[in-house]
């Protein structure tokens, strides 16, 4: 059996929750002082999702143009999508919610511009 | 000299909700004076997500944030007139301010918002030892050349206070393939969103050094390391805790303070609390026409709540504009045990409008209130399971009971026995 320890991010509470597991398998959830405390351990202790923002250089602009997966994507994911975004350029112009790189590392997410940036 | 209704002092986030708080209320002659060549402010360089949870429901990125507020100015007509810096604001209401396109303007106004934010407390401000080389920055700074400039400032970093610039930063530094070697927080705890510490250093396995500063800064031209020493109760270094990181970079992450170099030109009357302006529910200063709203009047934590005291900000100079002054004899709200700068800091006696009081907590307070007290009387009261000084808390005084308000209020905490 293992344990891990978990800082709860829902509210300013930061319950610290300890997860027992058996491989996978989650046996036991205790600290967390709500329900939602106990979702997020979970999810955590499964399978952890972040969102992840950049910035990807602009061909003809000084400014890159800031950039965003449109919903989360594995925490496991975040260096190889980094990666993938190190070799995206961008021409002009760049509108706010244009796709700068489909399903990024095969994850069915989307990223995509949080700005436009025109010529 | 030119005349207009309403001059707003600045383009980010608060100067625009304030412009179509009072537009929408009526106000055509006015113009928002942004120094920066685009508006938004500070949003612009924010990336990540994260905004606008209360307002739009979504978890919007800075720049998406900034974009809504933008849009809606521009549908509705707003000048916003870029790349000019104001020199001076005076008592009567006299702007002066200069730009490369218009050069030298003065303009009477018959209202003024001030909006400018805040600033990040500088290296000057602390008092570190060692030498003065390059690679020191505060957070904002090195956010700036990252997310809007598009270079690195350094490949080994080191940072110092654990705020949530600092935290953002760690995180945004790492992504772009710099070490982060720790982050120092001279107090027990961190005052950043538990969100971050968790998103932003354990995701990273960034090392968080709570009750640590940096006792050294070693570098003849280039920063080449500091010296990080445990503190004590009494915040003083333990001799012999000293850690050495070699590092090109220190960020400082050490605090914010309202800019109000303007509010003093104009004489308005600052609070030595929030070093912000004093004052009333309508959020007028203690100069007559001048307003104070967002991060320039007391530091927010969320974007959300400078969008909506600033909307009212706007509201309130709108009135004063097209109705003539209602000031009014007005009640002073102190803050009591547990609670630091509570704003606003009067109201005008005999109003019945509802009034959103914000403040701080001095300390964590769990299973706690916070109650405002007339006298013996209890006016309102507000229980949580935690107060915390990282998360400004609003407590709202319902009209009814501002109507009955005879005497100064006071704010405190109260934890069940």
């Amino acid at each position: 059996m293992t344990e891990k320890v978990i800082t709860c991010i829902n509210c300013p509470m930061g319950c610290r929750m300890t997860v027992q597991m058996e491989g996978k398998e989650i046996l036991k959830i205790t600290g967390n002082t709500c329900k939602r405390g106990e979702t997020y351990a979970r999810q955590e202790c499964t399978e952890p999702m972040r969102m992840v923002t950049a910035v990807v250089p602009v061909e003809g602009s000084r400014m890159p143009v800031s950039v965003k997966t449109r919903t989360p994507i594995p925490k496991a994911r975040i260096q190889a999508c980094m990666k993938a975004l190190s070799g995206v350029r961008l021409t002009l112009p760049i509108h706010e919610k244009d796709v700068v790189l489909p399903d990024v590392c095969g994850t069915g997410v989307d990223v995509i511009a949080t700005r436009t940036l025109m010529a | 000299m030119t005349e207009k209704d309403l001059v707003i002092i600045g383009g980010g986030p608060a100067g625009l909700a304030a412009a179509i708080g009072a537009w929408e209320d009526g106000i055509r002659d006015m113009v928002v004076l942004e120094r920066e060549k685009q508006a938004g402010g500070i949003l612009r360089q924010c990336i990540h997500n994260g905004f606008g949870l209360h307002r739009f429901g979504e978890e919007l990125t800075g720049p998406e944030y900034a974009q809504r507020d933008i849009d809606r100015a521009k549908e509705l007509g707003i000048p916003i007139q870029c790349n000019t810096t104001v020199l001076s604001v005076t008592e009567e209401k006299v702007v002066t301010c200069v730009s490369a396109e218009k050069g030298l303007e003065i303009i009477h106004a018959r209202a003024i918002i001030l909006a400018m934010g805040c600033r990040e407390r500088p290296r000057g401000a602390l008092g570190t030892p060692g030498t003065r080389c390059a690679g020191i920055y505060t957070a904002g700074t090195a956010q700036k050349f990252v997310n809007l400039e598009g270079f690195m400032p350094g490949k080994r970093v080191v940072i110092l206070g654990s705020g949530d610039i600092g935290l953002i930063m760690a995180r945004r530094m790492t992504l772009q393939g710099a070490k982060v070697l720790a982050c120092v927080e001279l107090m027990p705890f961190s005052s950043g969103l538990n969100r971050n510490i968790v998103q932003c250093l354990q995701d990273f396995d960034i090392p968080l050094y709570l009750s640590h500063t940096v006792t050294n800064v070693e570098g003849r031209e280039r920063l080449t390391g500091v010296t990080v020493s445990e503190v004590g109760p009494d915040r003083k270094p333990i001799p012999g805790t000293e850690i050495h990181f070699d590092c090109d970079t220190l960020l400082l992450s050490v605090g914010l303070i309202p800019e109000n170099e303007l509010s003093r030109t104009a004489k308005v009357e600052l609070s030595p609390v929030t070093s912000g302006a004093v004052v009333n529910d309508l959020l007028e200063t203690s100069v007559p026409g001048i307003f104070s709203c967002g991060n320039v009047l007391h530091v927010h934590d969320l974007v959300d709540f400078v969008s909506e005291e600033s909307f009212k900000a706007g509201h309130a100079a709108a009135d004063l504009i097209l109705h003539g002054a209602k000031r009014s004899d007005t009640i002073r709200v102190l803050d009591g045990e547990g609670v630091r700068g509570t704003v606003p800091q009067m109201i005008r006696r005999g109003s019945a409008d509802e009034v959103r009081l914000m403040f701080r907590p001095a300390g964590v307070y769990k299973n706690a209130s916070a109650v405002v007290m007339c006298g013996d009387r209890e006016v309102a009261r507000k229980r949580a399971m935690i107060f915390t000084p990282g998360e400004m808390a609003v407590l709202p005084i319902p009209g009814n009971k501002v109507a009955e308000l005879d005497g100064d209020i006071t704010v405190k905490m109260e934890v069940k026995a």
